[in-house]
């Protein structure tokens, strides 16, 4: 998710900076990725300050742990001030409830509920 | 007192065994089925399988009516976590949530988390405190309750050097507490003197180190005294 939605947004032209704790993740963007890569961890400082958060418009947060997506992006936006902080949590629950902190949630699983409820009140059923 | 653990590893099951002897009510949340299984015997119904980041876990555990919550489990993301669905959707009136790497102790301040413990921190507090030359040990921190131990040396130049105690003044907010004198413990009524190379223990609103550290080893850097006592978080793990 992150390394396809960061290919669209340097396509669309914006400027970014990618975090990952494996090197590995470098070749899921590309040889010819434009944008920055730095190795590390999501909620260690060091490497917020290496990928120069502090200068961001925008931070968003896609490891496929929910709580470090919520911790990750409160980090940034008290500590580092970045106005816009969206992290992924799949738990509906905890989508909700942690926006009450300031930071704004992205939830797969709704989104994916509304669809599928959607795609079944688009199709003709009988009764 | 009914209290909810959630981590059920080495600290969590000891935490969990001395609460239950004290007589309180306690629920102790595991996620490992290999550690639930080998624990089920001793805790049984205090023992509860499960993602305690999870609400409905938290929910079915009886958070809403606990008097404490305590996040101990083995990683850092989870303990904040808990700690703030604990204040924020339960309005729990006690959590204390473990610190495992020392590094994150900022991100716990950061989100309000204040009652943590971090067992790395204070091993370092208590081996500094073994050494045979110290200058400056924190050796309790109650960040909530505004108050801290600290031991110090007195140093051959300290203007309360050879000073007898009735006479000493000590900045605002200090309180002496007692005295260390080859490698024993007076109280300052019976220490009669404060001589050099003693340690004094006193009980500080946080803040006042700096002064305490230049009434007592006035040619020593507070700043840098104070680094040596803590594990220094921008230097890499």
């Amino acid at each position: 998710m992150g390394s396809s939605l960061a290919r669209q947004l340097v396509d669309e032209g914006y400027d970014v900076c990618v975090i990952d704790e494996s090197p590995e993740a470098l070749t899921l963007l590309g040889d010819d990725f434009p944008g920055q890569f730095v190795i590390g961890q999501a909620i260690d400082w060091e490497t917020l300050n290496e990928a120069r958060v502090r200068e961001a418009d925008a931070y968003v947060t896609t490891t496929d742990g929910d709580n470090t997506n919520i911790v990750s992006a409160q980090l940034v936006r008290e500590h580092f001030g970045v106005p816009c902080c969206v992290a992924r949590v799949f738990d509906p629950l905890r989508a909700d409830l942690f926006e009450q902190t300031g930071i704004r949630t992205v939830c797969p699983t709704k989104d994916a509920r509304a669809l599928l409820h959607e795609a079944i009140g688009s199709c003709k059923l009988g009764g | 007192m009914f209290i909810v653990i959630i981590g059920c590893g080495k600290v969590g099951v000891n935490t969990a065994r001395s609460l239950l002897n004290m007589g309180h009510e306690v629920i102790v949340i595991e996620q490992r089925k290999s550690r639930y299984d080998l624990l089920l015997e001793e805790l049984g119904d205090c023992l509860m399988f499960g993602d305690g980041t999870e609400i409905w876990v938290l929910e079915k555990a009886g958070i809403g009516r606990a008097d404490l919550v305590v996040a101990v489990t083995g990683d850092d993301e989870d303990n904040i976590i808990i700690s703030q669905i604990a204040k924020l959707k339960y309005a729990a009136p006690k959590v204390v949530a473990r610190v495992n790497n020392p590094f994150n102790q900022p991100t716990f301040d950061l989100l309000g988390i204040d009652a943590t413990i971090c067992a790395a921190a204070n091993m370092l507090r208590l081996i500094m405190h073994e050494l045979p030359a110290h200058k400056f040990v924190p050796l309790l921190t109650l960040k909530r309750e505004n108050i801290e131990l600290v031991e110090l040396e007195v140093g051959e130049t300290s203007p309360l050097a050879n000073q007898r105690i009735e006479d000493i003044t000590l900045p605002d907010g200090v309180l002496l507490s007692a005295i260390l004198r080859d490698g024993k413990a007076l109280l300052p009524a019976h220490a009669g003197e404060i001589l050099p190379g003693d340690y004094v223990i006193c009980l500080l609103e946080p803040g006042r180190e700096t002064e305490l550290i230049r009434t007592f080893l006035p040619e020593e850097s507070p700043e840098a005294i104070q680094a040596e006592g803590e594990i220094d978080v921008h230097s890499g793990e």
